[in-house]
Order: structure tokens, then sequence, then C-alpha cells
């Protein structure tokens, strides 16, 4: 299960209408297992269909979380106009088992999707998301 | 020449659990190999067939992304410090 605070979840939010139609990517760091902050990241593939993590960002990130004693507990990204389910592409890239994998869709404007998986070894596994 | 290696968790199975490791190596590639003789599977979690670099993953020395130094052949120096962090992409 993720738990996370209505506040940060509602920033993953924005953050994927923002930047619809592209996808949006980015970080949420905690301390023990406990969401505290999202980190935005910069999509350098800039696309509707595709994410990658600005990799220079992305070590600065790590970096940051190391300094402040936080722990990398989930990785989001949008996808703009199918479901908020892993890809085939997410499952073969996905490179972080200890995180939870945020998944939000955009395709509706007006409907908020947001789902949480596991991706360990190629398999998928959902999990509630507990907002409080 | 001693290099630092920090190894994400993904491939810490590989290295008994251990976040870094020490090699040496006068290249990127070197230094691979020579991981791979004490922690065996690291390399190929990291290069593929051809001897490149899997393309979602980052590797930076000295927080310099190799992309942008020299990729496998990026020459290391004693004390340098390697990172190894999974790309984050997906579609």
């Amino acid at each position: 299960m993720l738990r996370i605070d209505a506040a940060l979840r509602d920033e993953m939010v924005s953050h994927a209408r923002a930047d619809h139609p592209d996808e949006a990517c980015g970080l949420v760091a905690g301390v023990d297992g406990r969401p505290t902050r999202v980190i935005q990241m910069t999509n350098i593939a800039r696309s509707p269909t595709f994410y990658e993590m600005d990799p220079k960002e992305q070590l600065l990130a790590f970096r940051e979380m190391d300094d402040r004693d936080e722990e990398l507990v989930a990785i989001y990204h949008s996808h703009t106009a199918t479901e908020a389910f892993p890809s085939r592409t997410d499952i073969a890239i996905a490179g972080y088992p200890e995180a939870h994998y945020v998944l939000l869709s955009t395709r509706e404007p007006e409907v908020e999707e947001i789902r949480s998986f596991r991706i360990v070894d190629g398999v998928v596994t959902e999990e509630p998301i507990e907002v409080g | 020449m001693a290099v630092q290696v920090r190894i994400p968790t993904i491939l810490r199975k590989h290295t008994d659990g251990e976040k870094q490791v020490d090699g040496s190596g006068a290249t990127l590639a070197d230094l691979l190999t020579d991981l791979d003789g004490r922690h065996p599977g690291l390399r190929s979690g990291l290069v593929t067939d051809e001897g490149e670099l899997h393309r979602f993953v980052n590797v930076y020395v000295n927080d310099e992304d190799v992309r942008f130094l020299g990729a496998i052949a990026t020459p290391l120096t004693d004390g340098d410090v390697v990172t190894i962090l999974p790309a984050v992409a997906g579609g």
C-alpha cells in the first residue's frame, strides 16, 4: 500500500495536467517509507508516449535525497491517452524494485486517474493508495 | 588504480548487498570487467553483448554522465567515483 498526503498526491496530479499532452515524470522522496515531498523532473523525451528523466537531474535528486537522509519512495509518470497502468515499455525498463510506481492518466480532463504498483522482475502488482 | 563504485539496489544482489564497492581499471570497460571477477553478474546487468552500455543505464564518473565523456571507453583515474543508476524511463 502507498500512503500519501493529499497535498503530495495533488502535486503529482497538477504536474501531470501541466505537462499534458506530454508525459510528466517525477520522484517522491520520503522517510521510513512515508512520502515527504514530490520532486518534479524534466522529461527529456518531451513526448506524449515516452518519458525519460534527465539523467543529470536524476543524479542530483538522488544525491539530495541521500544528503537529507531521505529515500526514494515512489516514481511517478503520466500516460496521456491510455489508462494509468504500466505499459510494456514501463515494465521492461523498470529498474527500482524498492519503489512504488505511481501511474497517472490525463486522458480525461475532468477525471482523476492515479494508481500505484510494484514492478519487480517484470511482474506488476497493483496496491491501494491511501490518502491521508 | 582504485575507483569507488556506487551500486543501485537492483544490482546489489551481485554485491552481497553492498552499496559501494571498490574496483580498478584504466577505463570504465576495464573497471566493469574487474568488478565482474568479484561480483559475477554485475557486468551483464550493465553491458550489452556488443560491449556497449545498456541504453537505460546511467553511469556517471564524478557526476558527469559518461554519454558525454567516452561512454564505456571513458578513462578513469585513481580516486574517481563511479555512480550507476538505472534510467527512469518508460512509455
